[in-house]
């Protein structure tokens, strides 16, 4: 799931990423408010899921990211 | 290192802005002698970012009804009308809105801003979901966050990615509630609003609109956007201002729910803070029964705006998808920016200088805003400046093809 969101990274900054669980997503990859916007937008796409906004404020690294994925995939198929 | 220093990121924009010699939270007028022109630093000055689009604020019997109410009684309420009761012109003003937009029930506000706390907190609650726009206005964003519901905001002005949305969320339990605006504050371009309200019949979704910069602007009878879309029937809740083209101070909601009284006895925003002032509400009621009876403000407006958003395109500036009475013009950076808006100023236009965070796509704009009051010549004149600050600057995007063309 990791190489996935690296993946998206990518996709979304235009550049190659090297991300760990520790990364921190706005700090560390240099990310705006407006590119947070768009990076969870497609991470939304990919996993057809929406992150609602109060969990959206929580993340912060990527091992935050993908904790959030995988709960809301649980209550989905809840 | 005060308190404040965790707000450092934004002292460093600003300061930024400042070295530029750009201050635009400093604008200080010495006088507003109409609702197109005014007085700075000594300079007559063209008002084109104000938002003003009926020009009314100086309207003769708006003034006159302003004075009288205020004569008669008082320059205050001093508190709610739940602590301190409402006044005939409460009333009167709700019946009139109620009235104008053919809803059953209207409620009025302090502010615009106070309406979207109030309704979007209340309508939905724990267990429901609020989707939002991702272009939303900031008061809708922070009426999302009063409230208990899970807030889930979809892609500017796209039908397709909101019915994406809600029909992840089929089976869960709870109410959905759409919100859009009418015309976007920014970029002046409008909800396609047919498509949404489909998508909220499939859905079961109920739709609210903010009709704030709308109102008096756009459908046949000035309704907003709603009206000239065709789709009233599908809109549960109307927002909107008295702030902008009624020129005083105010928001208000219409809906024809049959609950919509309970509004009144659990909106906070309602419950606890001031009502307006006599002399505002006389002078609102004034203001929307010129707006009722004067189609012809309406269509000098789309005139101005059609004239302005026309010229600067011919120009060569990058404005928005739209003409309309908000217009922007897309800079290439926030420095550029902030010194064309400088220029402007001191040539004796005043528009607004709009900078991310403030804007969507993180785009710096010039946002500028037309009136039924300018004239011709006022827009022309505008035009002028505008051409004239351009060729200054050196990027009149004609003589950047120019220079293109040449390589
Ligand atoms: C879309 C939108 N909603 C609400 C408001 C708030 O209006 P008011 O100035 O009455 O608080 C504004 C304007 O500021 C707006 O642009």
């Amino acid at each position: 799931m990791r190489d996935e969101i690296a993946a998206i990274f990518e996709q979304v900054l235009g550049r190659p990423v090297a991300i760990t669980d520790e990364t921190d997503i706005v700090e560390d990859l240099g990310m705006d408010s407006l590119g947070v916007m768009n990076f969870v937008m497609a991470i939304e796409d990919f996993y057809d899921l929406s992150i609602p906004l109060d969990r959206v404020a929580q993340i912060q690294t990527v091992a935050d990211l993908i904790q959030a994925v995988n709960d809301l995939r649980n209550e989905a198929a809840a | 290192m005060t308190i404040l220093a965790k707000h450092a990121a934004y002292r460093l924009a600003y300061d930024a802005l400042l070295a530029h010699g750009v201050d635009p939270l400093n604008v200080r007028f010495d006088s507003i002698l109409s609702p197109t022109e005014g007085v700075l630093n000594g300079t007559k000055t063209i008002l084109l970012g104000t938002n003003n689009y009926l020009g009314l604020t100086f309207d003769e019997d708006c003034i006159e009804k302003a004075v009288e109410a205020t004569r008669e009684q008082g320059t205050g309420t001093t508190g709610s009308r739940v602590a301190n009761g409402t006044y005939g012109g409460h009333a009167q003003l709700e019946s009139e809105i109620a009235d104008f937009y053919g809803r059953k029930h209207a409620m009025v506000f302090s502010t615009g801003y106070q309406a979207n706390l109030g309704v979007l907190s209340t309508l939905v609650g724990r267990g429901d979901h609020l989707m939002l726009d991702a272009d939303s206005h900031a008061s809708i964003y922070d009426g999302s966050r009063l409230g208990m519901a899970e807030v889930i905001r979809f892609r500017h002005n796209n039908p397709d990615d909101l019915y994406k949305r809600l029909r992840r969320l089929e089976g869960a339990p709870g109410d959905r509630l759409i919100v859009v605006e009418g015309i976007y504050s920014m970029l002046g371009d409008t909800a396609p609003l047919k498509e949404f309200a489909h998508v909220k019949r499939e859905t079961g979704a109920y739709l609210l609109v903010d009709e704030a910069h709308s109102l008096g602007v756009l459908g046949e009878t000035g309704r907003g956007l709603a009206e000239a879309a065709g789709v009233e029937a599908d809109v549960d809740f109307i927002v909107g201002t008295f702030s902008k083209s009624l020129g005083s101070v105010g928001g208000f909601c219409v809906s024809d729910n049959p609950d919509f009284d309970l509004l009144k006895i659990v909106c906070r925003p309602y419950m606890f803070t001031a009502s307006l002032p006599p002399g505002v509400i006389a002078s609102t009621i004034e203001a929307l029964r010129k707006l009722r009876a004067e189609p012809k403000l309406r269509h000098d407006l789309m005139r101005n705006a059609t004239r302005l958003y026309d010229g600067l395109g011919a120009m060569g500036f990058q404005t928005g998808p739209e003409a309309n009475p908000i217009v922007a013009v897309t800079m290439p950076d926030q420095g550029t920016a902030g010194v064309f808006w400088k220029m402007l100023l001191e040539a004796g236009l005043y528009i607004n200088l709009a900078i991310p965070p403030a804007t969507p796509t993180n785009a710096s704009l010039l946002r500028l805003s037309v009136s039924a009051a300018h004239s011709v010549q006022q827009i022309d004149q505008a035009l002028d400046i505008f051409a004239d600050v351009g060729r200054k600057l050196g990027f009149l995007p004609s003589d950047r093809r120019r220079a293109a063309g040449a390589l």
